[in-house]
């Protein structure tokens, strides 16, 4: 130690430095180009990913500021003149129309949406992070870790999917047990378990096989040799170097999801029917397609525009993490 | 006797000369589809403090496999037997656990690809702070980050302020190499283990590395362990060489000993098969013939099929280490008296 600060404070003469003046003269003195940095970069560049992100941010900040943009709760009866105000067609004040119990459609889209989003995006996170986990443990460690992790995923991989679901929503009802763990029978908090059970199978394999690759790397051995633990090694330089996939796969589970609770939702088997979601409100007024389509269209398309702007940002997210794009 | 910082601490500081690191009868064997690989089979080797000890040999004759070995860094299919003392304290068989505060603190080492070492995700300053609070989990920030500043500036990076917040994608071939050197100093280790760190890199690069560790080496009193199949390399840098053929010792001594009275043959095909030399003209004199199998090594004296000196006895004994030539000599071969003094081809 005195060694070395002897040596930085008298100066180090003659230690050789000049492979590096060739790099200094070239304008590096700009800010260091994270990783991160450069994919911010080249996600600019993709377009379509940039206007769906745009359009995402606004229909999520018409949900979540709901109160802001309309005067009706989801829920609120609507009476013109003291007469039930239902099955209006769209029109000044009603944007989407009103439905058969006289709520106002575009309250519901947005209070609905609350949930959708909700659900997507907690799911995709949950699903992901216990995905993450599986697969990075299953990499790293191999051997019989390895066959236990992944037989299990093969296991839940193997079960049909929307029969389970359905199935599993129905569980709280008759087991006090499951009503503990994952809340009441078609509690928002109840289908957000459910979808994550059966959403993070996919994710654990991705990972897993990342893992696989960059552990033979030298920068890993390299913490090896340098004194790092093996949690060390997983959580600081197996999982960030990750990171985009992890983050493209949580993108796309979030439109993954979205749909998925519309289609248990539009079943009846989703969130229970008098809260507004996307899928409950296509449900719930499948009957007017013909003679009110506007009540079906407007959280159908909810649905598809937001699932279309979460797909297309995985698309951006993909080439911007991209390794082989070298191009900055 | 379980490792930590108090029984680190207890052992005595090595005088100059002391062996820092011996290693007996280390026998390393990969157990594979084909049958049992001995990468490495008994070797011998000293390090001794204040030294640069240079391991030459060719691929697969063990000279990596046994430094990585010692630091319990090999994969599971790998049997380890026979013996390494770090200033007492034995490392073969321990727990992974075991070694991680000697790993880095004590005995670090530095790798061939500098382009690969380092984690592309974290600015170098953070990974050598990281590595600098590895073992100094109490150390503050600051003082860390200090430090690293103070480990890039003793490695030669110019305006380390700057450099300490960049990525490795934004450093040079070489400037890796210093950094990766940076970090594995981070902990002023008694052993810095070099393995062909110069080797992926361009010869004026492989210049400067090597007058930095040797710079480095001087200043800090670390031992260094020099892996290369470069004598070249050797001669520049190493005090002593040890000679590695087919996982054993063929020869070790002091470096102008062995470049000058090698008493092994293949010490001597290998300085015959070396462009260059200052005085040398005509054609380089290849050794004949492949490294043997480590499958099924040829028996008694391992480097025997290629021998221009073999006879009857090599191909049925194993020749013992013996003590020949010059103080501190030491020979692995049968007929080391009959080893001409004169440079074959010269």
């Amino acid at each position: 130690m005195t060694d070395l600060q002897d040596l930085v404070t008298t100066g180090a003469p003659g230690l050789p430095g000049g492979d590096v003046s060739s790099s200094e003269s070239l304008g590096l003195e700009a800010k260091p180009l994270s990783p991160s940095r450069l994919a911010w970069r080249r996600f600019r560049r993709h377009k379509l990913a940039m206007l769906s992100s745009v359009i995402l941010i606004l229909i999520t900040v018409l949900c979540v500021f709901a109160p802001l943009f309309t005067k009706y709760g989801p829920n609120q009866l609507i009476r013109v003149n003291g007469v039930k105000f239902a099955l209006q067609h769209p029109q000044h004040g009603h944007w989407f129309g009103t439905n058969e119990r006289a709520n106002d459609m575009w309250s519901n889209v947005l209070y609905g949406g609350r949930v959708s989003l909700a659900v997507g995006i907690t799911v995709a996170l949950a699903s992901t992070a216990f995905g993450t986990v599986v697969g990075v443990l299953a990499g790293y460690y191999g051997g019989w870790l390895d066959d236990v992790l992944m037989r299990i995923t093969d296991l839940f991989l193997a079960i049909p999917f929307l029969i389970a679901l359905i199935l599993l929503t129905d569980l709280p009802a008759s087991q006090p047990w499951a009503q503990t763990i994952i809340g009441p029978s078609h509690s928002v908090r109840s289908i957000i378990f459910i979808i994550a059970i059966l959403f993070w199978m996919p994710v654990a394999r991705i990972l897993r096989g990342l893992v696989l690759s960059l552990k033979e790397k030298e920068f890993v051995e390299a913490a090896r040799a340098a004194g790092a633990s093996n949690a060390r090694i997983m959580l600081r330089h197996l999982v960030p170097n990750c990171t985009g996939q992890i983050i493209i796969n949580t993108t796309l589970a979030v439109a993954a999801a979205i749909v998925t609770e519309a289609a248990l939702s539009f079943l009846g088997k989703g969130v229970d029917i008098f809260t507004p979601t996307w899928g409950n409100l296509l449900g719930n007024n499948q009957g007017f397609l013909e003679s009110n389509p506007a009540l079906v269209l407007a959280p159908g398309f909810a649905i598809v525009i937001t699932v279309v702007c979460v797909n297309f940002i995985g698309d951006g997210l993909r080439d911007a993490f991209d390794p082989k794009q070298l191009s900055v | 006797m379980a490792i930590d910082a108090e029984t680190l601490e207890e052992q005595p500081e090595p005088a100059a000369g002391d062996a820092v690191l011996e290693i007996r009868n280390l026998e390393v064997t990969f157990k594979t589809e084909d049958g049992m690989v001995s990468a490495v089979r008994g070797l011998d080797l000293d390090v001794r403090a204040d030294e640069v000890l240079g391991i030459v040999g060719e691929s697969g004759s063990g000279k990596s496999v046994s430094m990585l070995a010692v630091l319990g860094l090999l994969p599971p299919t790998a049997t380890i037997t026979g013996s390494a003392k770090f200033r007492g304290l034995e490392l073969i068989g321990r727990k992974q656990k075991e070694l991680q505060p000697i790993r880095g603190a004590k005995i670090a080492m530095i790798f061939q690809d500098p382009l690969t070492a380092l984690n592309p995700v974290h600015r170098v300053g953070v990974q050598i702070i990281e590595a600098i609070k590895a073992h100094n989990p109490d150390m503050s920030n600051r003082d860390a980050y200090n430090r690293a500043l103070e480990l890039l500036e003793l490695v030669g990076i110019p305006r380390p302020r700057v450099r300490i917040d960049q990525y490795p994608h934004e450093y040079s071939g070489g400037m890796r190499q210093r950094a990766m050197i940076a970090m594995m100093m981070a902990n002023d280790p008694d052993v810095l283990i070099a393995d062909e760190p110069t080797t992926a890199l361009d010869v004026t690069i492989q210049a400067q590395i090597l007058e930095l560790i040797k710079n480095v080496q001087e200043r800090t009193h670390t031992a260094v362990v020099f892996i290369t199949h470069d004598l070249g390399v050797i001669a520049r840098i190493a005090d002593r060489v040890q000679v590695m053929y087919a996982g054993r010792t063929a020869e070790v001594g002091d470096v102008e000993t062995l470049f000058s009275g090698s008493k092994h043959p293949y010490t001597r095909g290998l300085l015959s098969s070396l462009p260059a030399l200052a005085g040398r003209t005509g054609k380089l004199q290849p050794i004949a013939g492949a490294p043997p199998s480590m499958l099924h090594p040829p028996p008694g004296c391992a480097f025997h099929p290629r021998c221009p000196m073999a006879q009857v006895l090599c191909t049925q004994e194993q020749p013992p280490l013996r003590a020949i030539g010059a103080p501190q000599q030491l020979s692995a071969c049968h007929f080391a008296d009959q080893v001409p003094d004169t440079r074959p081809g010269t």
